[in-house]
């Protein structure tokens, strides 16, 4: 059994997973709770926030994100492909930053019209 | 670069300065050697910013006489020189009847040494002037001339307006050694030697050492610790007078005061330490709430904004140590408590010694002591919407605790001697010095500082060398 | 002066700002204009760019920047107007407000509603007094974010993280993504005071220790921080001698919680609730001067921003009633405070277990409606029940599974309930909460585990 504290809200359930028990979940309020209880344990991944450096814009950063969550030993790694890239405004948000960020198949995706 | 000044003066806190201000009038070659790369950062920029009365230094000393000057002069200077300062009179509380004792004996030193106005108050008049002191105060002795001021904005103040009138200043020259030239001194620095007829040691905690290389060993200095509360404004009016307790052998005591910018300073503690503590301590603050609520039983701690610690130049002579101590070197040394009060009147009288010893003075045909600092807040709104049409940098407040406009800063920067750090345009113009510390207007002072010099951020400093702000930019392209 | 009027002045262009405006035009005022200090509007969400805003609100997960514009968007459409980078200096009870900015000068704005949204700040380090050097180093958890996230400067290498609130925690995985190094987050309380989702996604994630019963007891080094000494404290918040650990940092964030920003409120003579360190509101979101109403970070610390929405939509609509009675009337209705001694109010009463509720009391002039009532507990609560209570009857009762300090709470007490309030001729209702009788699931929890340093270092 693995103890956790689910983080699809901010309600913060604290959960209770049996990997022997075909992933049953207790303490739930919601089924993405339960849901998210079976994937920390099987696969956990999380969506991934920073920066890239833009050019021309009121700031000289822009946020970006992942558009779909990204294994949790991967972020490390799909955060350095952000370091080689310079935008020019202007941008709008929900353009593409990087493509397929390390075989991922996830794409880092502007936040920010700049 | 003058290849031979008349005067060198070693330091410039508010000693130095006070006597670059007085030289300033003359046609004399003066320059002033600052070890810091701003000037009144030691002492005078961390102590209880008290003009004192004068009722405390034993008759007859020279301390006596030049606190009950300095506090006569402070007020037209101050006034002169648009530094903040504001006569509230003091009060030093007696709790049993030997402190009825002392404050007898302060009464008599105060009358001795010309105190104007010196008043003992009973219980009930106390509790009339100052209602929040505590109930267990049983009289006081109440000190009508003593004042409350910006110390560092004195401080520069007064080296600003020398500086105007021809003074130079050197920032972040530390003087090494000095060596005696038979018709000169030459004053050695990390890199360059400066020619002076005439070298004044004002080097504050550091006066023993600056001494002790031109003569033998005649005093030593052991910095003393003073730790300080500073309270919102929302405590401000909490005293209406600087509040004393009866003096120890350890110092003053701790005092409650309204600050000039509206606050309430608290503290100090003493505590012998070495040259280079300014850290504060659980223990050093423990004892200062506990010493202060003596006083004033209803102080909020809970507003505290800032805690901060000074060195006093503490020495182990009773008296302030003035006086020629080679031929053309004068110690203005073992400046402690009440320095900041004697500091104008230390100055005359620094300048008549150095008279007496041979300098030649002959006044400026033209020389203007006076100065002044636009501040925004203080203004009226029709005043307000002139000066922004005039500049519209004027309209845009960058601290919004003390409303400072970035017109302001930026005047800081373009001052006879410019802020570069972000302290230092906070110590001239009160940015960050409210209630936030700086929380919402830093970054925006780092922004303008770096855009006016035209040096990238990650330079701006916060204070002294090496206090950098911001580490490297982020997203550095991998090789 | 000239003075310019207005039908509504919003203070502030955050979130809150930005729904408060939206949806008084949207219930039919045309003249209302924002005042933002800032260059842009967005306020701390701008800076904000992680993700977790906008699930109650919008039903997705959404980072700062895009949550903000969806309202700036909006606002485009409508016919506000927006003063940028203008600061307003003073706001008098007369509803008259000061404001200078470089492009318009100083000019006096009256208007016929005023809404407080000036949000909060961060407590910098003089209230929690931490002894030790002043060197540079030393960030606001805020003021890293926008250095780090908006103007792409590194604060610094090896961090301690003083306090658990929201900012410190996703400021620990940030600057850890950026490739700083978090050695620790110092928490007093032996509880954390940021979300629990935070700890395991900004804490946990990274292995980054969280020291509860812990706190910074000296500040050491300069110019520079060189390292801070951390102490266990006992149950008085009290550090024990002998339980210093020096870590080595060159850079210290303080997450030590947020101020709700009253000043311009407190120059306008309105009441402030100490506890919440914002004006007292009633059901409206107005404050006990008519016609100036108030919502988001500036009446309490919320955590969510979506609830500041909720809020401040609320204090909008209530600003518009009142402007368009004001219209069709054509003169203001003389009313009165509702911190009068004998205004006709329903004071809420904090019971057992809260610090405090807003709004704090419920206005009967104001047609009724049925009310939420948000609130914090003042420690953690397990399974417990949250009592409604009037005179020596309960009138609602609420489960819970889980109560903490750090995280807002909400009931509705609804309208049925408060015409009988009413009708029995209460002046008080009381909330309070009591924990059920010991269950297994109220004895541990992970997030709460204390770290002993002898794991980490």
């Amino acid at each position: 059994m693995t103890e956790l504290i689910c983080t699809v809200c901010p309600r913060g359930c604290h959960l209770k997973v049996y990997p022997e028990e075909n992933y049953r979940v207790e303490g739930h309020q919601c089924a993405r709770g339960e849901k998210y209880g079976q994937e920390e344990v099987k696969n956990p991944c999380r969506i991934i926030t920073s920066t890239v450096c833009i050019e021309g814009a009121e700031h000289p950063r822009c946020p970006v994100k992942t558009n779909a969550p990204v294994p949790k030993q991967m972020i490390f790694n799909v955060v350095k492909t952000l370091n080689n890239v310079c935008l020019r405004s202007p941008v709008k948000a929900g353009d593409i930053v990087v493509e397929n960020a390390c075989g991922t198949g996830v794409d880092f995706i502007t936040t920010r019209s700049m | 670069m003058i290849n031979k000044y008349d005067v060198a003066i070693i330091g410039c806190g508010i000693i130095g300065a006070s006597l670059a201000y007085e030289l300033s009038r003359y046609k004399t070659r003066v320059v002033v050697l600052e070890k810091e790369n701003d000037i009144c950062c030691g002492t005078t920029k961390a102590n209880s910013a008290i003009i004192h009365a004068g009722y405390d230094p034993q008759p007859g000393t020279l301390m006596a006489e030049l606190n009950v000057k300095g506090c006569q002069m402070a007020k037209e200077l101050c006034a002169d020189l648009g530094v903040p300062y504001r006569q509230t009179g003091s009060l030093v509380l007696a709790f049993d009847d030997t402190d009825m004792q002392t404050l007898n004996t302060l009464y008599r030193r105060g009358v001795e040494n010309s105190v104007p106005g010196l008043r003992l108050l009973s219980r009930d008049e106390l509790r009339a002037i100052e209602p929040e002191v505590s109930e267990s105060a049983i009289g006081a002795l109440y000190a009508p001339t003593a004042a409350i001021v910006s110390p560092w904005e004195y401080g520069i103040a007064l080296a600003e307006t020398a500086v105007k009138n021809g003074v130079d200043l050197l920032l972040s020259t530390e003087v090494l050694s000095i060596t005696d030239e038979s018709d000169h001194w030459s004053l050695q620095t990390k890199d360059q030697v400066i020619k002076a007829d005439f070298v004044i040691n004002a080097a504050g905690v550091n006066s023993d050492i600056i001494h002790n290389m031109v003569a033998e060993p005649a005093f030593k200095i052991t910095p003393s610790k003073g730790e300080y509360y500073l309270l919102d404004k929302s405590e401000g009016d909490r005293v209406r007078h600087v509040v004393f307790q009866c003096p120890t052998v350890n110092g003053k005591g701790v005092l409650v005061s309204p600050t000039v910018h509206g606050n309430l300073i608290v503290g100090p503690n003493a505590v012998a330490t070495n040259r280079e503590d300014l850290a504060t301590t659980g223990e050093g603050l423990d004892f200062i709430r506990n010493s202060a609520v003596r006083s004033v039983p209803s102080i909020s701690f809970g507003e505290n904004i800032r805690n901060f610690a000074g060195l006093r130049a503490n020495s182990d002579v009773d008296d302030f140590i003035i006086g020629i101590c080679a031929r053309h070197f004068v110690d203005l040394a073992g400046i402690k408590s009440p320095g900041l009060t004697a500091a104008p009147a230390i100055a005359v009288h620094a300048v008549g010694l150095l008279k007496d010893d041979g300098l030649k003075l002959e006044n400026k045909e033209h020389w203007n002591g006076t100065r002044k600092r636009i501040r925004f807040s203080e203004l009226t709104p029709e005043e307000r919407a002139q000066l922004i049409s005039n500049n519209p940098a004027y309209g845009r407040v960058v601290c919004r605790c003390e409303t400072i406009t970035e017109g302001e800063i930026i005047d800081t920067l373009r001052s006879p001697i410019p802020a570069h750090t972000v302290d230092g345009v906070k110590r001239r113009a009160g940015s960050g010095m409210g209630r936030c510390q700086g929380g919402f207007c830093a970054p925006r002072i780092v922004e303008i500082i770096s855009r006016e010099y035209q040096i990238p951020p990650e330079q701006v400093l916060q204070d002294g060398e090496g206090s950098f702000i911001l580490a490297e930019h982020t997203k550095r392209r991998e090789i | 002066m000239h003075v310019k009027i207005h039908d509504l002045i919003v203070i502030g262009g955050g979130p809150a700002g930005l729904a408060a405006a939206l949806s008084a035009w949207e219930c039919g005022v045309k003249d209302i204009v924002i005042v933002e200090r800032d260059k842009e509007l967005g306020g701390i969400l701008n800076q904000c760019i992680h993700n977790g805003f906008g699930l109650h609100y919008f039903k997705e997960e959404l980072t700062g920047p895009e949550y903000a514009s969806r309202f700036i968007d909006m606002l485009r459409d409508s016919s506000v107007q927006v003063k940028l980078d203008t600061m307003v200096i003073e706001l008098t009870d007369d509803k008259e407000l000061h404001v200078v900015s470089s492009t318009n000068g100083y000019e006096i704005l009256k208007a016929k509603a005023v809404i407080l949204a000036m949000g909060c700040r961060e407590r910098p380090r003089g209230p929690i007094g931490t002894p030790g050097t002043r060197p540079s180093g030393i960030f606001t958890a805020g003021q890293a974010q926008r250095y780090v996230n908006m103007e792409g400067y590194h604060v610094g290498r090896k961090a301690v993280i003083l306090g658990s609130g929201d900012i410190g925690l996703i400021m620990a995985r940030r600057l850890t993504l950026e490739g700083s190094e978090v050695l620790a987050c110092v928490e007093i309380m032996p509880y954390s005071g940021g979300l629990a989702r935070n700890i395991v996604q900004c804490l946990h994630d990274y292995d980054i220790p969280l020291y509860l019963s812990h706190t910074i007891t000296q500040i050491h080094g300069y110019p520079r921080v060189e390292g801070v000494t951390i102490s266990e404290v006992d149950d008085n918040r009290n550090p024990i001698p002998g339980t210093e650990q020096y870590i080595e940092c060159d850079t210290v964030l303080l997450s030590v919680g947020l101020i709700p920003e009253n000043e311009l409120s407190k120059g306008a003579n309105i009441a402030i609730d100490s506890r919440t360190g914002g004006p007292i509101v009633n059901q409206s979101l107005e404050t006990s001067v008519e016609g100036i109403f108030a919502c988001g970070n500036v009446v309490h610390v919320h955590d969510l921003v979506d609830y500041v929405t909720y809020e401040s939509s609320e204090a909008g609509k209530s600003a518009a009633q009142r402007i368009l009675k004001i219209a069709s009337s054509n003169s203001a209705d003389i009313t009165h405070s509702i911190t009068d001694e004998n205004a006709d109010v329903i004071q809420l009463i904090n019971g057992n277990g809260i610090s405090y509720t807003v709004p704090q009391l419920i206005d009967l002039k104001v047609k009724l409606h049925n009310i939420e009532v948000f609130f914090r507990t003042n420690r953690i609560f397990g399974k417990s029940t949250i009592h409604v209570k009037a005179g020596n009857s309960e009138l609602k009762r609420f489960k819970r599974v889980r109560l903490t300090p750090g995280e807002m709470e909400k009931i509705v007490i609804d309208e049925d309930t408060l015409r009988q309030c009413i009708s029995k001729g209460f002046d008080e209702i009381e909330v309070s909460v009591t924990e059920d009788p010991a269950s297994e699931e109220n004895v541990h929890f992970p997030v709460e585990k204390t770290v002993t340093l002898g794991e980490v270092l």
